[in-house]
């Protein structure tokens, strides 16, 4: 196990895409030292910015003591062991993984799992926007695994979302979901507006307050409750919307109807 | 101070040097007969391969499509950025690099002067900004206009004399140095959202049809003695089936008188030759392009080989970028350019398990090696539709070696492997080949005398690989050779070295070429063509020309018209 402990703070943003266990695995603690990092546009080395020790622990593989906001990239293209964050975490955290789990016991900047293939990250406070989103352009939305969030989520989560699971326990801002092909969102409060914008696939599911619908949704039917994943199912009952219907779209919207009296005018269509 | 590379071996097709173990001496900028030897700096090159600075005829890197294709695809800069040092600038990639990175990279290829295919003349000012900015080559630029107005009218009314006449004003005050022609008449059409689906369709408003743009503007060209022959993107491209299409292209223009020499070059034939009725059936249609092409002297072409990689298309062909978008639903960009032409962009990912992908790729390669004289068919990836610029080693060791291009083939698609004849040509080219499809062939099509060869007079371009082809089997050590040529150990041009062992070492500037148009009368603009720039234009017609002093090292060719 290696702890990492922040020794100063600088005003620069930091790029440390080797503080992942695949590439500390198997190095000696002086080659671990020496891995370089990016702040600003210097060239630096890991030791310059943390105390480094190595434990004969195995799990988890990386703990951080601290708060690591100004650093990203933490975990870029892990794909197996454990990255612990006791505090904030920065942007680009788990970027591209494809295994293993990272769990930050703090607030997450944006882009956190982003272009995820695989494993489980969780955070246990807020995260940024664009969680789980590809880059801006990009169409590589998440393919697979988990994140949870114990707190809110900011606008444009789950972008291009093509598989995998996300789960809120707080809000969400706005544009969640924009053109998800697939892959489940689990909203336990409130959403914000343009929910599933473009979408044409997969399904979203809101228990608290929706902000606003988008006019190109259509109810379907109303159900009791919603499998979320094996062994969690959100208990209802929920509005059932398909579109996104200017895209021809099949994806599933599933809104609280306890919650959500102002969408009861839509029932006569049913 | 003079140069002398000493001792490499020189591949020289247009002096019909292959492969001797020669000296070369440069004096300021111009290749000489001899320096002193102990007053220059003397290049060793023995082992090395020598060949002239590369020629790219169609390769899309300034203007205002490729910017806006830059806008689009924040994404594609992200995975591709080059840090400044302290002799280069930063840029970023991948497929629309910036235009600083667009020189560096090209010049670490050996490339030493590219054309820039597709101007809308309304954005030339843009375009030579553009094309200021990109260090290391010398560019020329070709003015869309085969659905433009004034040619369009004119060709109607019968009157080439008067369509040469706008057509030279319309080069020079664009500084252009060809006639583009994108898929004439449909451009026009898109503007009414139809497209022409044969060169005998009648194009709205005006009454004429592809053929009569197409052999008008070939006439044209022959008028006005143009050093390049006209530039043709063809009807119906990219769309199966249309191999046909360009059969019948190429033999309206059978008709203009030759001499031996070709009258039209058509560019990236691949998406021309594409057989089949549908999706479904797609085929290639190489073998019967290139067995008209084998029997006719009056075409040239390049290749524009797909590259299994995400890239972005860009165009002037709008009907043909709504089909694409169609096709992926990808994010696109379709614009009709006032009374000139149109354009539109979207990202494409060729796939190697897409079974149209694969075809296309072996349509590609079909084509170079089926037309047997590589002085008709040039290498390009029409950059960035089919690919960006950097793959071209990659082109060449497919071309070059059959064992590198049967690793990709069995990667491919299992219906296109079945559909596919590329197994059984055996060609493969030489070095003296590939000298004449990246370089002499290029430069011999547009006529650039001082370019494409290392003979007394030309330009000190010179591009040395580190190859030694006595000791290289290219057609088996394929690896070897397309290493060799990803990056040279030493690129000069003009006289000085740019790049050594893939860094690059000064940056220099590049000259713009374009054509200073004498027509026998002068040309004069009537009132009532002003008038129209007022009702038709956004720009009016005193700001319409882009004048000398845009361009920062202006370098234009006299030619004398017939008209």
């Amino acid at each position: 196990m290696i702890i990492l402990t922040p020794i100063k703070k600088t005003q620069y943003p930091i790029i440390a895409q080797c503080i992942s266990p695949d590439v500390f695995q198997e190095k000696t603690l002086e080659q671990i030292n020496n891995l370089p990092i990016w702040i600003g546009n210097k060239r630096r080395i890991l030791s310059d910015l943390f105390k480094i020790e190595k434990t004969t622990e195995n799990s988890p593989s990386i703990i951080i003591n601290g708060d690591v906001s100004q650093v990203r990239r933490i975990g870029w293209g892990m794909t197996q062991g454990e990255i612990v964050v006791n505090g904030n975490a920065g942007m680009h955290l788990g970027k591209k993984m494809s295994g293993g789990k990272i769990v930050v016991n703090g607030n997450a900047e944006g882009w956190a799992g982003s272009e995820m293939k695989g494993g489980l990250l969780e955070i246990k406070g807020d995260a940024g926007d664009y969680l789980g989103s590809p880059y801006r352009g990009s169409t590589i939305g998440m393919r697979k695994g988990k994140i949870v969030v114990h707190g809110n989520v900011g606008s444009d989560a789950a972008v291009h979302m093509k598989s995998g699971l996300i789960k809120i326990h707080g809000n969400s801002g706005p544009f969640m979901g924009f053109r998800m092909t697939g892959g489940v969102i689990h909203i336990q409060k409130d959403a914000g507006t343009r929910l599933g914008a473009c979408m044409t696939g997969g399904k979203i599911v809101v228990s608290g307050v929706l902000e606003d619908m988008l006019p190109t949704f259509a109810i379907e039917f109303i159900k009791g409750k919603v499998k979320i994943e094996l062994g969690d199912k959100a208990i209802g009952p929920f509005f059932v919307f398909l579109g996104d219907l200017a895209e021809n779209g099949r994806g599933k919207l599933f809104i609280s109807k306890e919650k959500n009296p102002q969408l009861s005018q839509y029932e006569r269509f049913l | 101070m003079d140069l002398l590379i000493k001792n490499g071996f020189v591949y020289d097709p247009i002096n019909g040097i292959n492969g001797e173990r020669m000296d070369i001496a440069i004096r300021n900028n111009k290749i000489v007969e001899s320096v002193i030897e102990k007053n220059s700096k003397i290049i060793d090159a023995t082992g090395l391969t020598v060949f002239p600075g590369g020629v790219d005829i169609h390769t899309h890197i300034a203007g205002s499509e490729v910017n806006t294709g830059r806008l689009v695809r924040p994404e594609d800069h992200e995975k591709d950025f080059v840090r400044k040092t302290s002799v280069t600038r930063s840029g970023v990639g991948y497929s629309i690099p910036s235009t600083f990175t667009t020189g560096y990279r090209y010049s670490l290829m050996g490339y030493t002067t590219v054309m820039n295919p597709s101007m809308a003349a309304l954005e030339a000012k843009h375009t030579h900004e553009e094309l200021n900015d990109i260090p290391m080559l010398d560019k020329a630029t070709y003015p869309l206009l085969g659905d433009w107005w004034l040619v369009l009218e004119t060709i109607q009314k019968g009157d080439l004399e008067e369509c040469a006449r706008y057509v030279a004003w319309m080069l020079e005050i664009t500084k252009g140095y060809a006639i583009k022609i994108v898929n004439p008449g449909g451009l026009e059409s898109w503007g009414f959202g139809r497209n022409v689906h044969s060169i005998d369709d009648q194009i709205p408003n005006f009454g004429i049809t592809p053929r009569d743009i197409m052999c008008g503007l070939a006439k044209v060209n022959k008028m006005l003695n143009l050093p390049h022959t006209i530039h043709l993107h063809t009807n119906n491209l990219g769309v199966p089936g249309n191999y046909e299409t360009t059969l019948d292209t190429m033999k309206c223009l059978e008709s203009i008188p030759s001499n031996g020499k070709p009258v039209v070059h058509i560019t990236h034939l691949q998406f021309s030759s594409f057989a089949g009725e549908d999706w479904g059936s797609f085929r290639s249609g190489a073998a019967e392009i290139a067995g008209y092409i084998n029997n006719h002297d009056h075409v040239s072409c390049d290749m524009g080989q797909i590259i299994f990689t995400d890239t972005t298309t860009m165009t002037a062909d709008g009907p043909f970028e709504y089909t694409l978008y169609q096709l992926s639903g990808h994010k696109w960009v379709n614009s009709d350019v006032e009374t000139e032409t149109s354009g539109g962009i979207i990202p494409f990912h060729y796939k190697r398990k897409n079974p149209v992908n694969a075809i296309q790729w072996s349509i590609g390669l079909e084509l170079a090696l089926l037309i047997k004289n590589p002085w008709k068919v040039f290498m390009t990836t029409d950059h960035p539709n089919a690919g960006p610029f950097t793959a071209y080693p990659k082109i060449l060791a497919w071309l070059a070696s059959k064992k590198a291009r049967m690793a990709t083939f069995k990667r491919l698609h299992k219906k296109a492997q079945k559909k596919s004849i590329l197994p059984s040509i055996d060609r493969e080219l030489s070095l003296y080949d590939i000298a004449i499809v990246t370089r002499a062939g290029q430069a011999k099509a547009l006529n650039l005398k001082e370019k494409g060869h290392l003979g007394v007079g030309a330009d000190a371009d010179v591009a040395i690989f580190d190859l030694n082809p006595e000791k290289v089997d290219i057609a088996n050590k394929f690896r070897t050779f397309r290493r060799a040529f990803t990056n040279t150990a030493y690129t000069i041009k003009g006289g000085k070295i740019l790049a050594k062992d893939g860094e690059i070492l000064q940056q220099a500037e590049g000259k713009t070429i374009w054509l200073d148009m004498q027509t026998k009368k002068e040309i004069e603009i009537s009132e009532e063509i002003k008038k129209k720039f007022r009702e038709y234009w956004t720009v009016e017609y005193e700001n319409y020309p882009v004048s000398e002093h845009y361009i920062k090292n202006s370098s234009p060719i006299k030619i004398k018209a017939d008209v």
